[in-house]
């Protein structure tokens, strides 16, 4: 009996090889300090994005829910809001840090050099 | 054994043993009447262990009239401290009771009452107007309607055991951490408000699945009724928005539970990632709320203008923008925390261009009205009452949504003009216009006109009077929250108007009761036999009201947008000797009764109660519940009944004949 | 009543491999993005509160990488396992169910297990949650994923009982099938512990 392609272990398996290797990609980078720290955030964090990419393609297979377009707009909204709450937050915080861990002149000067004010 | 619970706790000022007594009177009533007619059976049987959406909508609007009733009356008690409490004078109560006063209002009239109404309204209608016989998870919808209920009761019961929080309706740190609020009014704040928020999040769910996946057959997205509509966009804010409330509400209670240090303001805390936190959920949660509303007007401006809905397309593209921009805009409750130009000029930005597609649905509801066959029902009363209030709240919202002005009058009484003129103008008459358009198909009678016209003077009067004032004591620099002011700001006579204001209120929700105590009373001579009390344009009017258990004998077929009206234009256009064909009944199959979702959340309220007073025990026994109820329920199979055609047909004749008739 | 078939007619598109058809596991995608947004709140706060140590130790004295490794591989054969594990419930194989999410609980358990252990030695050494606002965000939002875990856990035990009291019936293949979701999604959340907690956390 040929299994159906939705039924095989294929995917599975690429996508455990792949996942594995990407993991232990960026444990090596990150302890080996072959770059320097900027770059290498970068890049493990581009490696954790793939990550995602695999066992969404692989695991859950994105692919067929292409045929049930809601699960794909469902996943675009969280995406949206994931990305707001952690990167918005982000800004803001880091934003009103500068105005609370200064001394006055300091950030007074920072708003003069930077905002025109 | 019963950590921090002792005799204490029930020890209280006059003002709230006066409240506490009237309530306990009210609850010993309820009990002799139902022991006393024997309804016990009847109450457990058909209404507490129903899964049937109407039934449970039913619940949360009472449960919601309730707590408004709750709400009003802490409302009542500010206005009375603020009119009296000035110079020498002391007001009615104490600064502290008047702060647990705010917080509870404020939390009650979002949570429990706009949330209560929504959800009830939500139950109703939405099922009938896509044609489906039922939600997705009849079983979760019951669970997350007993959920609510338990969080209701928390706070309720906060009045006689214990205090209610004194931070506010959001609780900020870190006025709200262990330093400064030993007490546990905020525990009762977080824990009632996670078991109602989880409630919230599991509906939202439901709602959104049940809208995706249950529309009758024919039903496209671009046919769907704009209420539909609306309710997908406030459902998706409640899927993606609650979640961060749960976090939020988690947290801070990790912080007074674990001594963590999340927003405390020492050892690493830091109290404005909260502040951060809970308005990216609160701002969507104001449109969760008004969204509902919005499609709520739609519908009835078009049916009692006798026209479609002008700009149907514009409306959805409105309505969807909205859902997506209300996520983008939540920094501009705190414009004054000290962000960068950068970062206020973004959301300030993004303020006013949410007002954009606001904007675009006043026009179009206007446009629908115009060259229409108005008529002037209670909700179309509402509705206009609507436009008016909310156009000026809306205004006063863009006004601040200026950084600049922001900051002066932020924290002030001009705000809470601002946020009562969108929640009350917008929120609240849209629930009343909904629920009094509704109303004949949720009970089968039609709601006394003249007392609803009366009734809804008073609210709009009253609600002019009770908060223009406030505008202008905001710009003269009153700050929100005072429980006592000096002689000497010249404040008071705008105070007493606003008092006066809500005494007219009050005046208005006694007319909704008696309006509703007539209307039960003349029921006999008041019956909607049609079905169709005001000519309507979607399918919850082709059904009987009030509508059967499984809501449709048959599934319709959808062709075109206002379905219901599209069949009946067709049926006045066929031949009307022909025969109508016979149709062809099979057994529906419906959910079953069940308790087990009531008894999910009377152990949730365990878990809520045990955390509150830190008895540990009672909330792990709470918490084993929770789960034990779960697996009982999944080990059972035989959760559906059958509906013979025998009844069916019984049913469908009854409404046809009663239809003719009529 | 025809329950059975019922079900086996509401499931048929899982076992076709087109799951989201289903209206229960399209409802369950939805609440595992909602889950997801959880996370994220919690993500945020971390990043906002990882360098508020309080004079206390970061992430670059307290984190042993090569034990993390270990727990992240052990999760991830657990996701693989679990996939295997829903093709055998899909295909109606009592057996390779009963191997595959056994295999998948034994390695979700010593996940468990090893993040307990490592939580407990931290607390020993002092390093506890109430020590400041970077430990704070770390074990809650580690800790918040082994509790789903562990509910992930149990809910497996209960589901592996049945089927092998009943073998995998319509129903069974439904729930597998949500149970994989799950655990997949958890695998997920754990890449980005693991990139954003950890290895950033100690560079």
């Amino acid at each position: 009996m040929s299994t159906p392609a939705h039924a095989s272990t294929k995917p599975y398996i690429i996508g455990f090889v792949l996942s594995l290797l990407l993991t232990t990609e960026a444990y090596i980078l990150t302890t080996s300090h072959s770059f320097a720290t900027g770059t290498i955030i970068i890049i493990v964090l581009v490696l954790a994005i793939v990550q995602l990419l695999v066992q969404l393609f692989f695991f859950l297979h994105l692919d067929r829910m292409a045929k049930t377009p809601w699960n794909i707009l469902m996943f675009v909204f969280m995406a949206f809001t994931v990305s707001l709450v952690i990167f918005a937050s982000l800004w803001i915080m880091k934003n009103l840090d500068y105005g609370h861990t200064h001394p006055a002149e300091q950030t007074s000067q920072y708003l003069k050099n930077n905002e025109d004010l | 054994m019963f950590g921090r619970l002792n005799f204490e706790a029930l020890v209280h000022d006059p003002i709230t043993m006066g409240g506490i007594v009237g309530a306990a009177l009210a609850i010993l009533a309820i009990i002799f009447f139902l022991t006393y007619f024997k309804k016990w059976t009847w109450l457990y049987k058909e209404w507490l262990t129903s899964l049937d959406p109407k039934k449970i909508g039913v619940m949360y609007i009472l449960a919601a009239t309730v707590m408004l009733l709750r709400g009003l009356a802490d409302a009542v008690m500010m206005r009375v401290q603020q009119a009296t409490s000035v110079g020498s004078h002391q007001g009615i109560v104490s600064a502290d009771t008047f702060q647990q006063v705010f917080s509870a209002h404020g939390t009650i009239m979002i949570f429990f009452v706009a949330m209560g109404f929504m959800f009830g309204i939500l139950n109703l209608i939405v099922p009938l107007q896509i044609g489906a016989r039922d939600v997705a998870f009849p079983f979760m919808n019951s669970a997350s309607f007993w959920l609510y209920i338990a969080g209701a009761l928390l706070v309720n019961l906060s009045l006689a055991v214990g205090e209610f929080s004194a931070a506010g309706w959001l609780a900020y740190p870190p006025l709200s951490e262990l330093a400064y609020s030993p007490g546990v009014g905020v525990d009762y704040w977080i824990w009632s408000l996670q078991i109602a928020g989880i409630g919230s999040l599991l509906s939202g769910v439901n709602f959104l699945v049940t809208i995706i996946k249950m529309r009758a057959p024919g039903m496209t997205m671009m046919k769907m009724p704009i209420f539909v509509w609306s309710v997908l966009g406030a459902m998706s804010l409640v899927a993606f928005a609650f979640p961060i409330l749960t976090a939020t509400l988690g947290m801070l209670g990790l912080d007074r539970l674990m001594g963590m240090h999340f927003f405390t303001s020492t050892l690493g805390g830091n109290p404005m990632m909260y502040v951060n936190l809970i308005w990216a959920w609160g701002h969507p949660e104001v449109y969760i709320l008004i969204l509902p509303a919005f499609g709520i007007f739609s519908e009835l401006v078009a049916t009692f203008s006798g026209k479609r809905l002008f700009g149907y397309k514009s409306m959805v593209i409105a309505l969807m923008s909205i859902t997506i921009l209300s996520f983008l805009v939540w920094l501009h409750h705190f414009f004054t925390m000290g962000a960068g130009v950068d970062v206020n000029t973004f959301f300030g930005i993004m303020t006013m261009i949410i007002a954009v597609p606001t904007g675009v649905k006043v026009f179009n509801w206007l446009f629908t009205m115009y060259r229409g066959r108005i008529r002037f029902t209670t909700p179309m009363l509402w509705f206009l009452g609507f436009v008016t209030t909310f156009t000026i709240g809306g205004m006063t919202g863009v006004l601040m949504s200026l950084p600049a002005v922001d900051f002066q009058v932020h924290n002030s009484l001009f705000l809470v003009a601002h946020f009562h003129n969108v929640i009350i103008g917008g929120v609240l008459f849209g629930y009343f216009a909904g629920l009094s358009y509704w109303f004949p198909k949720i009970t089968g009678f039609r709601l006394n006109e003249k007392l609803g016209k009366i009734a809804f003077w008073c609210w709009l009067i009253g609600f002019l009077l009770a908060f223009l004032p406030l505008y202008a004591l905001g710009m003269m620099g009153a700050t929100r929250r005072l429980d006592h002011y000096d002689a000497s700001q010249g404040w008071q006579w705008l105070f007493i108007i606003a008092a006066v204001g809500v005494v007219v209120i009050c005046a208005g929700v006694a007319f909704q009761v008696l309006q509703l105590v007539v209307s039960v009373l003349q029921r006999k001579s008041r019956l909607d036999l049609t079905g169709d009390t005001w000519n309507g344009r979607t399918l919850e009017w082709s059904v009987s009201s009030p509508a059967p258990e499984y809501n449709f004998a048959i599934i319709p077929t959808v062709s075109e947008r206002d379905a219901f009206w599209v069949q009946k234009q067709a049926l006045a256009a066929a031949d009307p000797n022909a025969k109508p064909a016979k149709p062809n009944y099979l057994p529906i199959h419906m959910p079953k009764n069940t308790g087990l979702g009531m008894v999910i959340a009377g152990f949730a309220f365990l878990v809520g109660f045990g955390l509150i007073w830190h008895i540990w025990w009672l909330a792990i026994i709470g918490f084993v519940g929770i789960v034990v109820t779960l697996v009982v329920r999944s080990l059972d199979e035989d959760t559906e009944h059958v509906i013979p055609v025998s009844e069916i047909i019984e049913l469908e004749t009854k409404f046809a004949e009663a239809r003719s008739q009529a | 009543m025809s329950n059975d078939a019922e079900v086996l007619a509401e499931v048929q598109p899982i076992i076709d491999g087109d799951q989201f058809q289903n209206k229960t596991i399209f409802g369950f995608w939805v609440y595992l993005m909602t889950d997801l947004v959880l996370f994220a709140s919690l993500f945020a706060t971390f990043a906002v509160l990882h360098n508020n140590t309080a004079g206390g130790p970061g992430g670059a004295e307290l984190f042993k990488l090569p034990y993390v490794l270990i727990e992240t591989i052990l999760l991830l054969t657990s996701s693989f396992s679990a996939g295997l594990g829903q093709l055998a419930a899909r295909r109606r194989d009592k057996t390779q169910v009963l191997i595959w999410f056994g295999i998948t609980f034994v390695l979700g358990a010593a996940f468990l297990g090893l993040e307990l252990h490592e939580f407990s030695n931290l607390a020993a050494e002092g390093h506890s949650w109430a020590r400041s606002g970077f430990l704070s965000a770390f074990f809650t939002l580690v800790g918040t994923h082994g509790a789903h875990i562990a509910s992930g856990l149990i809910w497996m035990a209960l589901l592996l009982v049945r089927v092998a009291q009943k073998g995998v019936t319509p129903r069974m293949i439904k729930r597998l099938s949500l149970l994989s979701l799950f655990w997949h999604m958890l695998d997920v959340v754990w890449i980005f512990i693991f990139t954003i907690v950890y290895l950033l956390g100690v560079l």
